[in-house]
């Protein structure tokens, strides 16, 4: 097993009832490193992120095949404890979603389902998350009103904040910044470039130039096909296929 | 009053390019359409006018019969000389306690029940039947649900003709109510709220008690409360089961008998020797428990307006 790939997929093919969403993906992620999942709508790129903390599980019908090899275990067999998974493979979605609670218990959410009690170390791991998140300068003073209260974009770093509250070590985005104005945004990608050092990311995204920014390594998907991966610096420069290159030029998508 | 027909407006703008034939035919049409578009808004607001006129006249005529009815001792005593004189305030407390009694029992059943069906079953033909069920519970006349509840709390649990029989016939009667809002309540609350809970590492239930039943509350507990309200205005399932006549105590146990104000209403107007000479003290009790109900109601909408003030 490599010790820089932090997670797999191998042959992972994923189904709505009848209708297939992903064909035969086989990927792989490097450890503290920011990969991209492009492609145009509806191409899988969601669905596949999704795999990863098995949140697919939710949908009625819905069935998935293949290996997803995590720290050399494959996820994808029902004996998997999702809960345990998903409090170390934390998600970010695509619309801001705090709970109707104040910004403190926000963060406070996971520990607490997570069974820790104690308050000072709760208290402790709050603080730690938003400042991680970049959050605790604006929020420090009123930590216990609503956090319906802040703007898309502190909400959206308040989100991220409470995923990196239980200590992920994998964090999966769906297009976090796409609801997002655009200096809202640049902070989000500043957040991404600081959080990489800690866990490993991945990102998907409609913006080419975000992916750009943000990633070390893109992959091109298309009607749930995989059609190439590869640092995001050679995919964006000399791309192999035409249809990448199509894609990310802005011809097609 | 009907609306403005809007054909009458000073500005006509010319159309340049005719529709079809002339400028005229196109006016005339206009017109035409416009003066039905009038009618239409009026018919509708002849129907707003005719239901708001049938609530008020009804509130007028109780408050008009009842309100010198209603004194500190109407409301503060029980009945005297066979209920033509004295207040009603055994009917006012055991309309209470069933209501309170029919809540406690109703509540959470409803809830638990709702929970299961629309966070927990899955999706197919049992649920469906089971859905179906609760709506056709719905409509079961009033008094048959008083006659299940003579034969199964009163005869068959010995509970007899009690507090907690009518009670718990008034909380079965609103079960059907209680589960429909509260499932509305639940389908209301954000799916992405579920989706970041369990992505953190939450259990089902953990999600569910931590933040689907809170955002659903201020929903579930109005329209809980309103269906107790209905229920507790209710004669026929009380009937059998929990009111007397006439008791001159106030209730001190669950196995009490107790007298009730809808059922009050009922006796004086058909029962009693003096049908005339207690009118008053009929629009009285009524006015009462219109007034009771209503307060409920205003109650529940006091609390939901409190908790989603919390909330935001």
């Amino acid at each position: 097993m490599n010790k820089n790939i932090k997670v797999s997929t191998k042959n992972l093919d994923f189904y709505y009832g009848s209708s297939q969403a992903l064909y035969d993906v086989s990927l792989t992620f490097p450890s503290n490193r920011v990969t991209a999942l492009i492609g145009p709508s509806g191409c899988g790129k969601s669905t596949f992120l999704r795999c990863f903390n098995r949140m697919n599980d939710l949908i009625p019908g819905s069935r998935m095949t293949g290996e997803i090899l995590f720290d050399g275990q494959n996820i994808n067999q029902p004996s998997v404890d999702v809960v345990t998974l998903r409090s170390r493979i934390g998600m970010v979605f695509q619309k801001p979603n705090p709970f109707p609670k104040t910004i403190f218990e926000n963060v406070a959410y996971g520990l607490r389902v997570n069974g820790i009690r104690d308050r000072e170390s709760i208290q402790e791991r709050v603080e730690e998350s938003l400042k991680w998140a970049a959050l605790w300068e604006e929020v420090k003073d009123r930590l216990h009103t609503s956090a319906l209260g802040l703007s898309g974009g502190q909400q959206q770093r308040l989100c991220i904040a409470r995923a990196l509250a239980v200590k992920p070590e994998i964090l999966l985005m769906d297009e976090p910044a796409s609801a997002l104005d655009p200096i809202a945004t640049q902070k989000i990608e500043e957040l991404i470039h600081e959080l990489k050092k800690d866990l490993t990311i991945l990102i998907v995204t409609h913006n080419m130039q975000q992916a750009g920014r943000v990633s070390d390594f893109t992959a091109f998907f298309y009607m749930g096909k995989l059609v190439e991966s590869n640092e995001t610096q050679k995919i964006f420069t000399r791309p192999r296929l035409k249809q990448t290159e199509d894609y990310i030029t802005g011809r097609f998508g | 009053m009907s609306f403005e027909v809007q054909s009458s407006s000073p500005l006509t703008l010319e159309r340049t390019a005719p529709m079809d034939s002339s400028q005229q035919a196109y006016q005339a049409r206009l017109r035409r359409r416009k003066t039905w578009e009038g009618l239409v808004f009026s018919l509708f607001w002849g129907a707003v006018a005719i239901t708001a006129l049938g609530l008020f006249i009804i509130l007028f005529f109780m408050v008009a019969n009842g309100w010198q009815a209603i004194t500190l001792t109407f409301l503060t005593e029980a009945p005297r000389e066979a209920m033509t004189q004295g207040g009603i305030l055994p009917c006012i407390v055991g309309t209470v306690c069933l209501a309170l009694g029919a809540m406690a029992f109703a509540f959470p059943i409803g809830i638990a029940s709702a929970v299961y069906l629309s966070e927990y079953a899955r999706p197919g033909k049992t649920l469906r039947l089971i859905r179906l069920g609760i709506n056709n519970l719905a409509g079961v006349p009033s008094v048959v649900f008083g006659l299940f509840g003579l034969a199964l709390f009163v005869t068959y649990f010995r509970f007899g003709v009690s507090i907690l029989s009518g009670a718990l016939t008034l909380g079965a009667m609103s079960l059907p109510v209680i589960i429909g809002t509260t499932e509305e309540a639940l389908k209301a609350v954000p799916n992405t709220y579920r989706e970041a809970s369990l992505g953190l590492g939450a259990t089902k239930w953990q999600t569910i008690y931590r933040v689907v039943l809170p955002a659903a509350l201020p929903g579930i507990l109005t329209g809980g409360i309103l269906g107790i309200g209905r229920a507790a205005g209710e004669t026929a399932p009380i009937m059998f089961t929990a009111a007397v006549f006439f008791t001159p105590s106030l209730p001190s146990s669950l196995f009490d008998k107790v007298m009730a104000l809808p059922y009050h209403i009922y006796v004086l107007a058909t029962a009693g020797t003096e049908i005339e000479a207690t009118r008053p003290l009929q629009y009285g009790t009524a006015l009462v428990l219109i007034t009771l109900v209503l307060g409920l109601n205003l109650m529940a909408i006091l609390y939901r307006s409190r908790l989603r003030k919390k909330s935001r």
